[in-house]
């Protein structure tokens, strides 16, 4: 019975094809805008908090801009902080730009950087060579570290370790070279964002680096952090520390918690996908108010054929499932049209704005189910009003 | 009596038009038995329509009692009237009312689908009873491509589909030109002697005469008549 159903709704549906096709379509913009949007959203989210993460988690940056009594954090400073409970790693650093020169090839505008050992405990930093150690920091070591694109500069499609560089006319040694992708520092990737793009990177140890400038202040440090729980709580023992070293005096130094940025950022884009899926869903109640208005024409268009139906012993709750079947169909055709769509213009988007395409399992589940619930909901007046016809007056009305 | 199928007694119709009420059926007595034919005979105006209706079991009367074939229908709610007229009733219309859409042996199934019988028993039916009324080349043809005749034989067929206790016909020859008018009484004669019962409403007194007994209605009352008499 119910397959006869089915079949003579989809004979109806097949039989007024132009007619079925502007119906769904309110259903399908809807569901479409829906999958679009929560896709893109979410794909757009999930690429930032993952490349936040990569960049910050569990990092805190110090940024020091100091007073003109004192330009930066001193080594006591340093060793203060790293005293602080839940603090794993002090990672100093200093950067300043200098040409470089390396077998009679000279490198303009290279950025060189100053760190400490710590910078080198993040795992996938390196793609070649090894990092900088403590034992580099403590003996001077003439060693450093430098990056795919100084390679490229210097020595083209050869193995950079083992080669020499020089830098403020001292002979440095490649022990390493960073990897490609994980370029993990948080000032760095913003300096990139903002186009300060160099001709390339070194990394020495920093106490090289400080007998270079001549200074003996650093003026950028990265905290690495144990527990993440207690952030907030070491910050504050931090902040302390610097008030004391400065002098409480104001706009001395800058922290930079990206936990916290990111957790804005979630709110903001989850409050944002609301909105949108809030905006999508009005399509999709006009587009069910289209299939409810569809159904009452064709309820009344078929005044005969209901009565006939019913004198030739179809029952009213029977009647009432076909057009609910009917409504639903039409709906879901709709919707499945709309994901369809959906998941090909949020690809397309993906690729266009140049993200990683993610399905949303979550959007195709509630535009799935927003849709069949439309077409019952809709579907439900015509189909009673349907059932509710009396067969005299509907065979009459022919 | 013995194979008393339908039985009315005291049946009487009202309708409230505005403020009043108007009185349609009087009081009608009627009882057909199995393997009659019988004409309902009448002006427009006269009832015979509600009378058919009722029969039917696609109304119901205001007072009296109807018992078809054992049962008494006035007791039955809408859903078991469906089934009723599913089972009990085959319905032949004036103007065919044929679904336009299917094919003549999905128009003769329709009945058969609402009595759940399963697809294949059903396709047999229909092929049957399409034979039956002589359409046996016709069987995958729509509606708009059989002549009228044709249709109402593709109607009938269905009204026989599930062996009804009565059939029904409501001027059966009223869209139909005299010639095929004709053929199509001679079916129904056919299907009267292989014992179908058929009570057949009409205003035209040519074509009543094809029935074995005439019933004639006039503002609702009803008086029995012979065929020969008329």
């Amino acid at each position: 019975m119910l397959k006869e159903c089915l079949r003579m709704s989809w004979q109806n549906i097949k039989g007024n094809k132009m007619r079925t096709f502007l119906t769904t379509l309110g259903i399908i913009i809807g569901v479409t805008a829906i999958i679009t949007l929560i896709t893109t959203v979410e794909g757009a989210t999930n690429e930032i908090t993952s490349q936040f993460t990569a960049l910050g988690a569990g990092k805190v940056n110090v940024s020091v801009s100091g007073t003109p009594l004192k330009r930066g954090l001193t080594e006591d400073d340093i060793q203060r902080i790293s005293r602080i409970d839940n603090i794993s790693g002090v990672d100093p650093s200093v950067s300043f730009k200098q040409h470089v020169a390396s077998e009679g090839t000279l490198c303009e505008d290279v950025s060189i950087e100053g760190r400490s050992a710590a910078y080198f405990t993040d795992a996938g930093l390196i793609g070649k060579g090894r990092g900088l150690t403590e034992m580099d920091m403590d003996r001077y070591s003439h060693v450093c570290v430098i990056d795919t694109e100084l390679n490229a500069n210097l020595f083209p499609n050869e193995d950079p370790i083992g080669k020499e560089l020089v830098i403020s006319g001292i002979s440095y040694r490649i022990v390493g070279m960073l990897s490609d992708e994980n370029d993990n520092d948080v000032m760095r990737a913003m300096s990139l964002m903002t186009g300060g793009n160099s001709g390339g990177l070194a990394i020495i140890p920093y106490p090289s680096a400080l007998r270079i400038t001549g200074s003996n202040s650093v003026n950028s440090l990265t905290l690495y952090i144990q527990d993440t729980a207690f952030t907030d709580d070491t910050i504050s023992d931090v902040e302390e520390v610097l008030n004391a070293a400065f002098n409480y005096r104001d706009n001395a130094w800058q922290i930079i918690n990206l936990d916290s940025l990111l957790d804005t950022m979630n709110t903001m884009t989850g409050m944002m996908t609301t909105m949108l899926a809030g905006i999508a869903s009005i399509a999709l109640l006009v587009g069910g108010i289209g299939i409810m208005n569809m159904m009452l024409v064709s309820v009344s268009e078929r005044t005969t054929e209901i009565g006939l139906r019913k004198a030739l012993g179809a029952k009213p709750s029977l009647i009432q499932t076909q057009f609910l079947i009917e409504s639903v169909m039409l709906s879901l055709m709709g919707g499945l049209i709309g994901i369809v769509l959906g998941i090909i213009l949020s690809m397309l988007i993906a690729g266009w704005i140049g993200m990683t395409f993610t399905l949303s399992t979550g959007a195709i589940a509630l535009a799935f189910t927003f849709s069949a619930t439309v077409g019952i909901l809709f579907g439900w007046a015509p189909a009673r009003k349907a059932s509710r016809l009396n067969p005299i007056d509907a065979l009459r009305s022919m | 009596m013995s194979n008393v199928i339908l039985s009315m007694r005291g049946i009487t119709k009202q309708y409230r038009m505005g403020d009043e009420m108007q009185t349609v059926l009087r009081g009608i007595d009627l009882d057909v038995e199995q393997g009659e034919f019988v004409a309902v005979l009448g002006p427009s105006g006269s009832g015979k329509s509600t009378l058919m209706n009722i029969i039917g079991c696609l109304d119901t009367p205001t007072s009296g009692s109807y018992i078809l074939h054992g049962r008494d229908v006035g007791s039955l709610d809408e859903e078991e009237l469906s089934s009723v007229r599913n089972k009990e009733i085959g319905f032949i219309f004036q103007s065919f009312q044929l679904l336009q859409r299917q094919n003549a042996m999905q128009n003769v199934e329709l009945p058969l689908v609402y009595s759940g019988m399963h697809t294949h028993d059903r396709t047999q039916r229909a092929k049957q009873m399409l034979e039956r009324v002589g359409l046996s080349d016709k069987l995958y043809h729509y509606p708009n491509q059989l002549s009228g005749g044709q249709q109402q034989r593709v109607a009938i067929a269905r009204a026989l589909a599930n062996h009804p206790t009565i059939l029904l016909a409501d001027e059966p020859t009223g869209a139909l030109d005299q010639q095929t008018g004709k053929q199509v009484m001679s079916l129904f004669h056919d299907l009267n002697e292989d014992g179908n019962t058929i009570i057949m409403i009409t205003h035209d007194i040519g074509i009543a005469r094809h029935a074995k007994r005439i019933v004639r209605i006039l503002d609702g009352n009803l008086t029995e008549g012979v065929a020969e008499d008329a």
